[in-house]
């Protein structure tokens, strides 16, 4: 237990070190909020499912470099978004912006999910209708049969 | 039973999933498309690797078909593609602008002496910055640019025979004669 706990108080003493790179932000901590919120967005092209604030590829260390020099010149998250895009294209963004190449994409679901909801609906309706329908056209002859059913006088 | 074409409706839906896989699964995901095709070429202005003190922009290719080829001495795909690019520098026919990206210098001195130097010349981005205004995220990328100065074509991944042949070279043929 104490092995742990002192395991754990090292741990704590270390993050600092990680978490910080010699960088134009660092003495500031509104701006390098900023910074670490937007290099959340953007993704490392290198390690496709990190984001660049995650990643250790070296590519993702310049990014960081260059949006915390962004940040420091008091570029907006625009400015410095689109910086990205014109270089690495939409794919570098976590959430892709909606237009005709992605409407598929965000509309994808909701489509699926409608036609999902019609084809349910429709199958419950005429199912339900012609459940109705048969109760409602028995023949004489099968009326007949039902009732000696009911009534015990004949079997199945 | 009236619609027997109903029990259809799960094989089809099973037939357009199974294309869209065999489609997304050959795709390399590693293969980003370029922002950066059918757009000018970054403006640079970059020592030259054989003599530091001269620089070279992209002006110097005005007029021009060029390859622009990034590499490094540290990068492992391009031991693959240096020596096609030595064996065929002069079948390509175009200016091959070597640019040594984010490499130490004597390394990439000792690279060029031990395998052979394919380039008309070699430019140096030490930091990197002139690669992040390309794009590049995987060494060994190429760009292929047209005589105006726009980017028309961009490799990524190192060059083989096969892509050569098929790809570059007959991209070379069509924008020389434009």
């Amino acid at each position: 237990m104490k092995k742990w706990l002192i395991l754990l108080i090292s741990w704590w003493l270390v993050l600092p070190a990680w978490a910080l790179e010699a960088t134009p932000t660092e003495n500031d901590p509104v701006a390098q909020k900023r910074a670490v919120e937007l290099e959340l967005k953007l993704r490392c092209l290198v390690c496709q499912n990190q984001s660049i604030a995650e990643s250790d590829a070296e590519l993702a260390v310049d990014l960081r470099r260059q949006v915390r020099h962004f940040v420091a010149e008091g570029k907006s998250d625009e400015e410095i978004i689109q910086f990205m895009t014109d270089r690495y294209g939409d794919f570098v963004l976590y959430q892709p912006p909606v237009k005709t190449t992605t409407v598929l994409l965000w509309a994808g679901p909701i489509v699926l999910l409608l036609l999902g909801l019609a084809s349910m609906l429709l199958l419950v309706r005429r199912y339900s209708k012609s459940a109705d329908q048969s109760n409602e056209q028995l023949s004489a002859a099968e009326e007949a049969r039902a009732t000696a059913l009911i009534e015990g006088r004949d079997e199945l | 039973m009236k619609r027997k074409w109903v029990l259809l409706i799960p094989l089809c839906v099973f037939m357009i999933l199974a294309v869209f896989f065999m489609v997304g699964l050959n795709r390399n995901p590693r293969e980003i498309p370029s922002p950066l095709i059918g757009k000018p070429v970054p403006s640079f202005a970059l020592p030259d690797f054989r003599s530091p003190d001269k620089t070279v922009t992209e002006k110097d290719f005005a007029g021009k078909v060029w390859l622009l080829n990034v590499w490094a001495s540290w990068c492992v795909s391009c031991r693959e593609e240096h020596p096609v690019l030595v064996k065929y520098a002069k079948e390509i026919g175009v200016p091959i602008v070597g640019l040594n990206y984010k490499d130490k210098y004597a390394d990439g001195a000792k690279w060029l002496n031990n395998f052979g130097d394919p380039y008309t010349l070699s430019i140096i981005d030490a930091d990197g910055r002139f690669g992040m205004d390309l794009g590049v995220y995987g060494v060994p990328e190429t760009f292929l640019i047209d005589k105006a100065g726009f980017i028309r074509y961009k490799q990524i991944g190192p060059i083989s025979e096969e892509v050569l042949y098929n790809t570059i070279i007959p991209k070379i043929k069509e924008l020389e004669s434009q």
